[in-house]
Order: C-alpha cells, then structure tokens, then sequence
C-alpha cells in the first residue's frame, strides 16, 4: 500500500550506481544526446529551484536586515546584522516570545489529543464489529467534508455563552480552543489511521488474546507500537496544520498575550504596514523553524503516508 | 477483511464466557484499573460541578444535557460489553460538540438577526438604551463614593444621607452590604472587594466614567455615575420603559417607540432605536442573500470566483507537479534527492507565512517583483481586480505544486514500467505511451487526492485573507467583500471584521456554503465510488 518514494536508492536499474561510472558513462553520450535525455531536466530543476527557494532566501535576506523596511529588504543579503532577532523580543504590544509558547503548547496539545482520540476510533473501527459501524465510518467521512471553520461563528457564539459561566474554557481561553480544535479529530485522521491499522493482521491480537492479554493491553502495548509510523504522520500534519491555523484563534483569543503566531503576526503586519518588514521576516523565519525542520527530518513517512491514501 | 473478534464461538458456553471474564480481568492490571477509576472520577466531579453551575445560572436543558451524558459516559466505562463504545466515546463527544452541536447552530444563527446591534436579551436592550442616554437629575444628592473591584469587575460603594451603605456594578443593582468599614462618611474597606486606590482610579478613569451602577432592578429607577471618582449622582434617562404597553418613550421629545416585532423599538415614521435584541427572523437572511441587489451582486461573483481559484488552482498544481513528476522520473538523471529537498520547501513552509512574504514581495511601491524584477514598474499586483486574482493563483501554484509532485511521483513509480515498455514495442512513441496507459492509471489513483485539494482549496482562507485580504474592495457592495474574497474569507469578514458584524447573514452564507460543498462531496463520491471499498 505505502510506495516508497526514493527508487534512486532502493531499486536497481540502468544507472550506474557509483559517481565515477555515472561519469563515465555521460562522458560517452555526446552532449546533444546527454541534453535531450537528461540535460534539459536540470534545467528544468533549476528553475524549478530558483522559483521554489526564492522566497525563502528573500525572507532571511530580509530578516538579517536591520532595522529594514520593504524597500531596503530588496538588495538581498546587504547588510548582515542579528538585530531584527532581538528586536523581535522586545516589543511590549508584540509578545512574540508568548506567542511561540503559546503556539507550541496548543500545537502540541491539540496533536497529541487528536492523535489519541484518532487512534482509539481507529482501532474500534478496524477491529470490531458492531452494528452502526459502516454508518460511523461514512459519518465521519462526510462531516470531515465541512470544515470547522464553515461553523466559525456558531464556534465563537458557543464559546462566548461557555465563557460566561466557564471563563476558563470559553472565550479568549487556550484551553478552549484546544477543545474546539479537538472537535476536528475524527475526521481525516481516522481515516488514514483505519487504513493503516488494517494492515495489521488480526491474528496478532488473537494471540495475545489466547495468552490472557485484554484489550486494552492489546491496544496500547501491542497495536500502538506497530502503528506508529503512522501516529507520527498524523501527529506531524495536525501539528502543522495547527500552528499555522488562523481563522478560530483569530476569532477566539482576544488578548495579545494570549494570541498564537499566526494571529500575532498577521495582524502586527497588516498594524504596521511594511514599517518593520525586517522584525516579521525576523519572526517569520523563527516561526517557520520547527514545522519545516520537522518536516523535512520526517519527510519520507510523510510522502508516504500522503501516497498511502490514494494509491491502492 | 479481518474476522469478527468481538463474538467468538466459545462465547456461547457458560464456561467459555467465564474463562474469557477471568483472563480479561486479570490482564487489565491495577495501573489501567487505577487510572480508569481517576478518569471516571474526575468526570464525574466535574460534570456535577458543571451541572451545579449551569443550575445555579438558570440553563436547565444544558445542565441536564451535562447530567446525562457524565451517566452515559460513566455507564460505557463501568460495565463490561459495549466495548466499541469505550473507544469511540472519547472522539465521538468532541465530534458532537464542537462539530455536529455547531453546524446545527449555525443554522439556528441563521435564521436570527444575530449581529452588532442585536446580540442580546431585550431586557438587556432596554437597559442599554437607558444607560446610553442618561442626563443627571436636577438637583439629586450627592453620593460619597468608594470605587471598589471584585473580580475583575468594577463597582461602586456608596453611603446614603441616613447611613446605609449600599454597592453594586454595572450588572448587579445597589445592594445594602454588611461588614464594611466606614471613615469620614466614606467606605474605606468592604468585604470580598478591593477598594482602587488614586493611581488606579486615574487609570482607568475611562472606565469610570462610562459606569453607570443602577439604583434597583426597575430600569425607569436610573442610575449612579461618578466623573471623578470621589462624588456619584443619579442619573435617569430620557426614555422611560412602559411595561404594561411596551413602549419606549422619550420624555424630552414625546416620540414614542413600539416593539415592531424585528427585535427593535421603532417608531411609527420606521426610526429604530439600537441597540435592538436577538429575534428569530425567518427565511429572512437567506431572503435578503438572494434578493438584495447589493448582496446578491457580490455574493453571486465570489461563488463563482471560488469555484475558478479552486478549479485553477488543483488544474495548475496538479499540470506542473505532474510535469515536474515526470521530469525527475527518469532514473539517468544525478542529484534529484537535492532538487526535490528544495522544492518540497513550500510544503513545508507554514502557509500563512508564505501568504504574508508573497504579499511584501508584490508591494506595489516597495515589493521586491516590481522593485527588482521589473525594474522600478509599478504593476499593481494585489490592488488591481484580475492582477490579484492572478497573484493569488500564482502564490497558490508555489504552495501547491510541492504536494502534486510528491504524490504524483509517488503513483507513477507504482505504476509498473513494463506498461509503457508494452507499449512502446507495440509501437507508441514515449508521450503516446504516457498518455494511453500511465496517464488514465494514476488519475484512478489520484483522482481522490485531486477532488480533496479541491475541497481543501475551495475554503484556502489562509492564502486569500493573508495575501490580498479578499482585496481590492468593491465600494459598491452592501457587505465587506471584495474582488479575490472566497467564499469562505467573505463569511469571516462580514461576521468579524469591521465595526459591523452580521452573525446571521454571515451564517446563512456558511449554510449556503454546506450545501455547495455536500452536493460537490456527494457527487465526487458517487463518481470515486469511495464509499464502496469501506468493508
């Protein structure tokens, strides 16, 4: 089901395997030949890069640029100074030191949380009979069809009325929009986890039933281990997919302190215009840390999991 | 797929089911007992607390709801079968609430004229009239006044001319208070509160003199208001309340105004009182959405405009990422783990963030595209109507084309190579080959993942609020839209930006968004036959 998405090292073909023989063996294919079969596609790549990586390498330029407006962010790599970095830190109105924590802890929170409600709906589904099963399952399916944020003002009507009489889950509550964001587990991620969890044969937990195991140790000792390529899948991508969500936490954390990075610095930006271009590219970058470098060091579960769920 | 687990044949002798009790029992271990009981008991507590407030605060059918479903809750977890339940109950009561509870409220704030202006009781209505326009009394006494905070909530301490001290906020009428200590004729400490010092007074003088604490329950009563801190008068108000009839009326200009049923008081001549209160008003947002010229217009061009970005953006991510698959297939070519580490880099990117650079790069004045690339030109990216919508598709393609690539590399390499090799013995030249065999081969396997991008893009707030702000505006529209706005950016924008807000138009749209996006599900399903291979 999972395709491995790196043949260049796994499967054998008709390249040469080692540098020096796949040199050897352009060298003997004159150039037009070389271009027309291979040339052109690093042309391509390189463009490909080029239109991929700039604005990445713009905003670093931009952040390295003190004090530096949208103007002077043009002349890439001009001046090289850390002071956007600390100046970042030191804005009363901007909290970005709270807005990273905050971030991270709801992130964290929410990931976790929809990864073990996921898992649990997953296993029953996968491994139980029981009447209303195909019914839950396409319920699933299609209410994951309407995302959350369709329901944006019935959510922050709720959580207005709950932060009457709970002000420690209502509005303006980080704790809430954990909650809310919680609301959004069973969708896809069941989805990708059922899949997964199928593969697993089911003589396994009959075994470990015959040698006295009951379910729940079959489920958290025996299953979540072998499962967990792809918990860290879903974990990863409902990580990501929270630390860059916008739209609840814009709409349900009121104060500045209490704001996520998405919110912060969208709005410190639409504030300030292109004033302090330099201090967002600044936190822009930091922001950007943690998802990418995740990202690229769990890529290829990542790449799987993703081709998993179309290639049958 | 997998056998039946649940009911197993020896299940049906009395000494079979016992066995099976016997070995799930004692398998469970104390830890697992131990935290099941933990969690169960936290449960508990905390429903009957939530129910014991919810009680406390006059919501009845809530407070049993909460009742309920700690006993349901409670009762899947104690007994011994039900064992889907146990783990589906977890998700499912998140799904329920915060899902399920809010589409179906959604609808409900539909069909109310929920919004700036009418977002409370009548009763807090007509209390907030009074307040807004209250003139002191002629002649009134004078309070000596403490300002004293409870929770977070200021409140005034006064003494009365025979002694009595009362206190009360702006939500709680002045109250005789016990246990307070008086000097000079003044409260200097009352139980449970904290008496502002100077400095906190000329703080939040704001505040302070926006307060006004009423005198009883009786909203015709008025009101105390203090300018300095120190000194409060009675303020009433212009209006007075009839309750028998009804009305509101303003006793400087004799104008009477009556409850017109629309959740406002209004006068004859059709001038409305604000704030007004919540009412349900029907088909009548659904109504206004459809018939209204100035809603209608706008809303009529963002469907169709989401329809197209969606549309173009899934066609152009999927022709490039496809293209690119195909480029980088070809196992001579060196270094293609490197290219495609770099160009899986807008994946990774946050969204928003990218939305946001993309944004400073197409400044028109500063932006780096017009600066640097274009010499000094000044080409209004995001303010001009069709340059933004390109802009959009065109940030849109360097979000998107990453995961196309991914995926599409990842279905071509499961297609089997002797396809195309058939084929080209049987004569096709290569692009031939591709366009007979391998192509209709990876849409079976890519046509879900195609019609998610879709449904994931048809709701892309992030790209459009964070890179134009659905910008540039169309002045002539009744609501705040404009010419990039989704369908999506539109609900958000008429419901929370601005000083207007309109939850029950901004509702009616979501529904209407429900609809579009159920049938297009519907339909997309059918076509995938998804639903089929579920087992």
């Amino acid at each position: 089901m999972a395709v491995a998405l790196e043949p260049q090292t796994r499967r054998p073909n008709r390249a040469p395997s080692t540098p020096r023989a796949a040199k050897s063996a352009t060298a003997r294919r004159p150039f037009r030949r070389w271009f027309s079969q291979t040339g052109w596609r690093h042309l391509v790549g390189v463009a490909v890069v080029i239109f991929a990586a700039f604005p990445l390498v713009y905003v670093f330029s931009a952040s390295l640029n003190p004090g530096g407006t949208l103007i002077t962010a043009n002349t890439l790599f001009g001046n090289l100074s850390l002071s956007s970095y600390v100046d970042l830190f030191n804005r009363p109105q901007q909290p970005f030191a709270a807005w990273y924590v905050n971030t991270l802890f709801i992130g964290f929170s929410a990931s976790a949380g929809s990864v073990l409600l996921g898992a649990l709906a997953a296993y029953a589904f996968s491994r139980m009979r029981f009447t209303g099963r195909r019914f839950g399952l396409i319920t699933i399916l299609l209410v994951q069809m309407f995302p959350q944020l369709l329901a944006m003002v019935a959510i922050f009507l709720l959580m207005l009325s709950i932060g009457e009489i709970f002000p420690a889950i209502g509005l303006n509550s980080q704790i809430g929009l954990i909650l809310v964001y919680l609301g959004g587990a069973l969708g896809v991620n069941t989805y990708l986890m059922y899949g997964f969890f199928n593969t697993i044969p089911t003589s396994i937990d009959e075994a470990a039933r015959i040698d006295g195991a009951g379910h729940a140790r079959i489920f958290f000792t025996i299953i979540l281990p072998l499962v967990s390529p792809i918990l860290a899948v879903v974990a990863l991508l409902s990580l990501v997919a929270t630390l860059s969500e916008f739209v609840i936490a814009s709409v349900l954390l009121r104060d500045p302190e209490r704001q996520t990075l998405a919110v912060g610095l969208y709005q410190f930006i639409s504030q300030e215009t292109s004033q302090n271009w330099s201090i967002f590219a600044a936190g822009a970058v930091l922001a950007a840390i943690i998802p990418v470098a995740l990202f690229l060091a769990l890529q290829r579960y990542i790449v799987s999991g993703l081709v998993a769920g179309s290639v049958k | 797929m997998s056998a039946p687990t649940t009911t197993r044949p020896d299940e049906r002798t009395v000494h079979g089911r016992r066995a099976r009790r016997t070995a799930e029992s004692a398998s469970i271990g104390w830890k697992l007992l131990l935290l099941k009981i933990t969690v169960l008991g936290l449960l508990n507590a905390v429903s009957v607390y939530a129910a014991m407030v919810l009680f406390f605060n006059e919501r009845w059918i809530i407070g049993t709801l909460v009742v309920v479903s700690g006993a349901i809750l409670t009762w899947i977890y104690l007994q011994r079968g039900a064992l889907p339940a146990k783990y589906l109950a977890p998700g499912v009561v998140f799904l329920l609430i915060f899902q399920v509870f809010v589409i179906l409220y959604s609808g409900y704030v539909a069909f109310t004229n929920y919004g700036t202006g009418h977002n409370s009781t009548k009763d807090h209505a007509i209390h907030a009239i009074m307040l807004q326009t209250q003139d002191r009394v002629p002649d009134s006494p004078t309070y000596p006044l403490t300002v004293v905070e409870s929770s977070d909530e200021l409140g005034f301490a006064v003494t009365t001319e025979d002694g009595e001290i009362l206190i009360g906020s702006a939500d709680a009428p002045l109250e005789a208070v016990e246990g307070a200590v008086v000097e000079d004729g003044r409260v200097v400490q009352v139980p449970d509160h904290q008496v502002l010092s100077f400095a906190d007074l000329v703080e939040r003088q704001q505040e302070l003199t926006t307060l006004a604490v009423p005198l009883s329950d009786d909203p015709n009563a008025g009101a105390l208001r203090t300018q300095d801190g120190q000194r409060a008068y009675v303020y009433t108000s212009r209006f007075v309340y009839d309750e028998s009839s009804d009305t509101m009326t303003n006793t400087q200009t004799g104008q009477t105004y009556t409850d017109g049923g629309e959740g406002a008081f209004v006068t004859e001549a059709g001038e409305e009182l604000m704030p007004g209160w919540r009412v349900n008003v029907g088909l009548e947002n659904f109504v206004r959405a459809i018939t209204e010229e100035s809603i209608r217009g706008p809303l009529l061009y963002v469907t169709t405009w989401t329809f197209a970005f969606a549309f173009l953006s899934v066609a152009s991510t999927f022709i490039l990422g496809l293209f690119l698959a195909i480029v980088f297939n070809d196992p001579r070519m060196k270094s293609r783990k490197y290219y495609r580490l770099v160009m899986i880099l807008p994946y990774a990117f946050p969204g928003f963030l990218s939305a946001l650079v993309w944004a400073g790069m197409m400044n028109q004045e500063f932006g780096f595209i017009n600066n640097v690339l274009f010499g000094g030109a000044a080409i209004p990216w995001l303010s001009d109507p069709w340059l933004a919508k390109l802009s959009i598709l065109i940030v849109n393609l360097w979000l998107g084309f990453p995961y196309m690539f991914l995926v599409c590399t990842g279905a071509l390499q499961s297609i089997p190579e002797e396809l195309t090799e058939a084929a080209q013995m049987d004569g096709a030249r290569p692009f031939q080959a591709f366009r007979q065999i391998k192509f209709p081969l990876l849409l079976v396997s890519i046509a879900p993942l195609l019609i998610s991008s879709f449904a994931f893009n048809f709701n892309n707030f992030n790209l459009v609020y964070m890179l134009t702000g659905g910008g540039p505006r169309d002045i002539e529209a009744g609501i705040n839209v404009g010419s990039t706005d989704i369908l999506i950016s539109m609900v958000y924008k008429v419901a929370f930006v601005g000083s207007q807000s309109d939850y029950g138009l901004a509702s009616a749209f979501s529904i209407l968004i429900f609809f579009i996006v159920g049938t297009i599900s519907v339909i997309a399903f059918r076509r995938t036959r998804a639903l089929e291979e579920l087992n």
